[in-house]
């Protein structure tokens, strides 16, 4: 029973940062129909700049996490969001008429760009960093005989209601609606009246925004930050693009859906099953995806009614 | 409601699977230093393609080699390691200066492999048939020196790898030697730390499976576990790009081990070992000699003091030879030397010594001087190579204990 429920903590932690990275996939995909694979590397930028702010505001300790995580968070989300408003208007925009592929093989031109960029000396650099500890690791209370720190709480509430805030926005708000015109159709939406170049370059900035924020909860989550051309930022951006397959890309509901799935399928396969395994569950559960449903879980049922 | 309301086409599909076809592919390439090298020795002379050093000049500095992850997630490995060879080279060619040593100055020449298999090859070869090094350093990681190994080993050029401790390194062929002790003198020392000075009955195993290092040591950290009257409750593995090992710590912590045995590098055993403790694992830790790194510290704080790792040499160990060497190496570089250091200090000495006394600089000549070196005394002790070209040598367990490495144990061959 602890195990069990050790493992269920485990994956909402994990789902949490997949559905905050998958979210950003989706987004752009939804709105421009290209897969953006630069996004992986905004996600190491925004976890690197969580780093750096730390260090320079200096509250390095645990002496006001109050104050020092709710900083750290927006400036990192908005030096991402203008990261990604940046790569849009330089490497995407004058693309939008070009061949879908051209587009892609540019988004992978962007990622290597950043990647290798981090790597400079006066950038980021290549040793590995120790993330500063905002949050306490200490147990907040104890669930069935698991210990929950207050680092997992936050990271899941923090998800939560970035999650919340961006159902609003894409629902109830008249960006959200622009967003959503210009998914549906671009020309039309644009001869409606809404200005698609600046739609599309909110949601390059609301995307990378996200991929900040989880970006910082793999600071917190995990302690240390690699390089950023390691393998590790590759594979954690490929899991997320997993889950927003599976859930339907360009669905919203879908990617927040999938990244649960993917990180309880991973965690109890590796934790009940074999734990070298673990990837071979996340891309098994893809390939099924595409064979029985290509359009993914959340995808096609509202196609169907359309 | 659906943000699109897009009907999903077949090229799209496609393309979603290409794409993800292309990063699997990429992701492959990038994470390929668990490349496991198998192919066997090409003995002595094998293959006839190689020129050896003949076009290296007969005056002037002695060129020599060095290939090591400057950069990458093991980065400190590879700069440590260079470090060390540095000093070793100043005070070298100080000596020869003022005329205490008879002999050749020597000149390095030190590239990159970003710790990947494929670039280490591109550097070897790059450093044999370009630059026309004399003799080689490297690498760290044995999966790497692997690779690098049997290039030198097809163009006859001597190789001294100052600290890949798998066995299969020096397997290669008579051109590849090593200045460390092996995994399964490590892994024993490790188990035999454990059982005797711990007093554990119960050890869990937790490695990393992309690095023929980590899984060699583990193997023989269980083999030796196992007959000295302790059990293995449970034998996890953890994947190189894998920063989550939260569902392997779970396991870990219901079959209640009284040690853990982690004998991977030390960025991703101080993830670990923050994990468990957060977990509420309270067991004892027991790494290899890839921790040795003051990034291990940096990154798990308080969740590695107490932790204990064998390693080639402790800097408060009171010998002559380490405390010459720890003066010398902090007033210039201005930080305590790790084991690395000591190694790669210890393997560019021992080449010269063998410079000194070969016959010629010709790899074969080179490499039979290096093979006969008896009782070298270097920092990370008194070294002999055997006739499998290892070095026979103590090991030291130390206690990370903030900051300070404080040595427990010394534990001869």
């Amino acid at each position: 029973m602890t195990k069990f429920v050790q493992v269920c903590l485990n994956g909402l932690t994990l789902g949490s940062l997949y559905a905050l990275i998958a979210l950003g996939y989706t987004l752009v995909y939804g709105v421009l129909r290209f897969i953006n694979f630069a996004h992986s590397d905004v996600v190491t930028i925004g976890a690197w700049m969580a780093f750096v702010f730390a260090g320079i505001l200096g509250w390095a300790g645990t002496d006001s996490p109050l104050i020092a995580m709710p900083v750290i968070l927006m400036l990192s989300m908005a030096v991402c969001a203008a990261l990604g408003f940046t790569i849009e208007r330089l490497a995407y925009r004058p693309l939008r008429r070009a061949p879908r592929l051209n587009v892609l093989i540019t988004a992978i031109g962007v990622s290597l760009l950043l990647q290798n960029a981090g790597q400079l000396k006066w950038i980021f650099g290549t040793q590995p960093q120790a993330m500063p500890k905002l949050l306490s690791e200490q147990a907040l209370f104890t669930l069935a005989g698991v210990k929950v720190p207050v680092v997992d709480v936050v990271v899941v509430v923090l998800a939560f209601v970035l999650l919340v805030a961006l159902q609003w926005l894409v629902f109830r708000t008249r960006l959200g609606q622009a967003m959503r015109a210009v998914s549906f159709d671009e020309r039309t939406a644009a001869l409606m009246g809404v200005n698609v170049d600046m739609v599309v370059s909110y949601t390059f900035m609301i995307g990378s925004a996200l991929a900040a924020a989880g970006g910082m909860i793999y600071g917190l989550k995990y302690g240390s930050l690699l390089q950023s051309a390691d393998s590790v930022w590759v594979l954690l951006g490929l899991k997320a693009f997993v889950a927003a397959v599976v859930g339907g890309i360009g669905n919203v509901r879908g990617a927040v859906a999938g990244a649960f799935l993917i990180a309880f399928i991973e965690m109890f396969g590796a934790a009940y099953r074999s734990p070298q395994m673990r990837d071979v569950y996340v891309f098994g559960i893809l390939i099924a995806v595409l064979i029985l449903k290509p359009g993914g879980l959340l995808g096609k049922a509202t196609v169907e009614k359309v | 409601m659906n943000l699109s309301g897009w009907r999903p086409r077949r090229p799209f599909i496609s393309a979603v699977i290409s794409a993800a076809g292309l990063a699997l592919a990429v992701l492959a390439v990038m994470s390929g230093s668990g490349c496991e090298q198998k192919r066997n020795a090409t003995g002595s002379g094998g293959g006839g393609g190689g020129t050896g050093t003949g076009g290296a000049p007969a005056t002037g500095p002695i060129l020599i080699g060095h290939y090591a992850s400057m950069t990458g997630s093991e980065a400190t490995f590879g700069q440590s390691t260079d470090q060390g060879i540095r000093l070793a080279i100043k005070e070298r060619n100080a000596a020869v200066d003022a005329g205490t040593i008879k002999g050749r100055k020597i000149k390095l020449e030190t590239l990159d492999d970003a710790g990947k298999p494929q670039d280490a090859g591109n550097a070897v070869t790059r450093l044999i048939t370009q630059d026309k090094v004399t003799a080689l350093l490297g690498e760290v990681a044995s999966g790497l020196s692997m690779v690098g190994g049997q290039i030198a080993q097809q163009y006859t050029v001597p190789m001294i790898s100052p600290s890949s401790t798998n066995p299969q390194v020096t397997q290669i062929g008579d051109m590849v030697f090593r200045v460390c002790f092996l995994d399964d003198f490590q892994g024993n020392v490790m188990a035999r730390f454990a059982r005797e000075e711990l007093k554990a009955q119960k050890a869990a195993i937790l490695f990393d499976q992309g690095q023929p290092y980590s899984k060699g040591l583990a193997d023989y950290a269980e083999k030796s576990f196992k007959e000295l009257g302790g059990t293995v409750v449970t034998r996890q593995a953890y994947g190189s790009s894998d920063p989550d090992v939260s569902a392997q710590l779970s396991t870990i912590k219901e079959a209640a081990p009284d040690v853990i045995f982690l004998p991977g590098y030390y960025t991703q055993a101080a993830t670990i070992m923050r994990q468990a403790r957060k977990l509420g694992i309270t067991a004892a830790f027991v790494g290899g000699d890839g921790w040795d790194s003051d990034k291990l510290e940096e990154i798990g704080g308080d969740a590695v003091q107490g932790s204990y790792y064998s390693n080639h040499y402790s800097p408060e160990e009171d010998r002559a030879e380490v405390k010459n060497f720890v003066a010398s190496y902090q007033a210039e570089f201005k930080v305590l030397p790790d084991g690395l250091a000591a190694l790669g200090y210890d393997a560019a000495n021992l080449l010269f010594a063998a410079m000194d006394k070969a016959p010629s600089l010709r790899g074969k000549d080179l490499a039979a001087t290096l093979a006969a070196v008896k009782e070298f005394s270097g920092v990370t002790g008194t070294i002999t190579i055997d006739p499998n070209r290892d070095a026979s040598k103590s090991a030291v367990v130390v206690k990370v204990e903030h900051g300070r490495r404080v040595p427990v144990k010394r534990y001869a061959p």
